[in-house]
């Protein structure tokens, strides 16, 4: 039994390539061999956060082309050996990945065995981002509690609903998860920023977590180690939650409340 | 949240703002209206010429616009006839 899994979220920067790093890496650790494949052909960036930019030979598009394997193709992550990566090409244009070139490698990737294959998907929502969603059996939509960003969910989930080949076949819709990141507890305390709760009324999918904004990502990146791996950080710890959920198991949300500072500090400004 | 506002209440707070904003046009993007605005100007040129057959009317004498009023979303469409006095000319 193998499932695909869509990062999505339409607008760009809002941690996409972060989660699915991160998701993947948490999905390895759980002991299931997992595949990464980065559909952000011509800004690649996955290699980066996963660290193995240096070892990246051939991609996604060599294989959909025949020019390489896919065993030739996939990079062992340096932390996790159950976990592969499937970098984008840098040089080519989106339009190269076609549909039946991806249901072969998907496909291929299912029979050597991946229980998860992570598609992390471009923004937009042109197509690049419909080949990364196009046979999706669960959609994580990363949205960042901002109005644009949630607008973007909003379409992409259209999208999702009406280009999934689930939902062309007409049978299981796609199995969507929301996942609210750069979230602060502070800002949605004091009135400046919208609540996990205020999103997901909008949007109406069911909530898969709430990754709290961290300084902890930036030095996660410039490491090129994903972020779940940092020690002692709120952004891990969540990350691990959301894996967890996704995975079935009960973990209540954890880093949504502020903690308020003391009666001084209150006084005299914190 | 400093003492002050402890004391005097808040402003307004902006997070309820987007809310509000984000419910209308999801609601609207949804529905699959495609963007209300699109037809408006083609109504105005329709109600012009159907008008135009039994009164004089100028262009600039029907006016469109949706509001949106609580719940409601109004259509609004003003007609200014021209006087009856300068109709008789005509």
């Amino acid at each position: 039994m193998s499932k695909i899994i869509v990062v999505t979220s339409g607008k760009g920067g809002v941690g996409k390539t972060t989660t699915s790093a991160s998701i993947a890496s948490g999905l390895a650790m759980r002991g299931f061999k997992t595949a990464v494949i980065d559909f952000d052909v011509g800004l690649r960036n996955l290699d980066l956060i996963m660290g193995c930019e240096r070892r990246v030979v051939y991609d996604l598009i060599n294989v959909i082309n025949s020019e390489a394997n896919l065993t030739q193709a996939l990079i062992k992550d340096k932390h996790c050996d159950k976990l592969s990566i499937l970098p984008a090409s840098q040089t080519r244009d989106k339009e190269a990945l076609t549909e039946e070139g991806v249901e072969r490698v998907l496909t291929e990737l299912q029979h050597m065995g991946h229980e998860y294959i992570v598609c992390d998907s471009p923004a937009g929502i042109e197509h690049g981002a419909v080949m990364a969603l196009t046979f999706a059996d669960e959609a994580i939509i990363v949205t960042n509690p901002e109005v644009s960003s949630v607008r973007d969910s909003d379409r992409i989930l259209g999208i999702l609903q009406a280009k999934s080949r689930r939902a062309r076949d007409g049978g299981e819709p796609v199995n969507e998860h929301l996942l609210i990141t750069r979230y602060s507890p502070k800002r949605v305390e004091d009135g400046e920023m919208l609540s996990y709760k205020d999103v997901q009324e909008i949007l109406r999918v069911p909530l898969l977590g709430v990754i709290p904004e961290s300084e902890s990502v930036l030095h996660a990146s410039n490491q090129g180690t994903p972020v779940i791996h940092m020690k002692d950080s709120d952004v891990a710890a969540a990350y691990q939650d959301t894996v967890a959920r996704f995975l079935g198991e009960d973990a209540p949300l954890r880093f949504v409340t502020y903690e308020k500072p003391g009666l001084l500090k209150r006084l005299f400004g914190g | 949240m400093s003492l002050l506002d402890l004391l005097f209440g808040s402003k307004p707070k902006s997070a309820t703002i987007a809310k509000e904003r984000l419910q209308l046009i999801i609601a609207r993007e949804r529905s699959g209206a495609p963007g209300v605005p699109d037809f408006l100007p083609q109504l105005q040129q329709e109600l012009i010429q159907v008008i135009s057959k039994y009164v004089p009317v100028d262009r600039d004498d029907i006016k469109v616009a949706l509001e949106k009023q609580g719940n409601f979303e109004v259509l609004e469409v003003n007609i200014v006839l021209s006087e009856p006095g300068r109709q008789a000319g005509d």
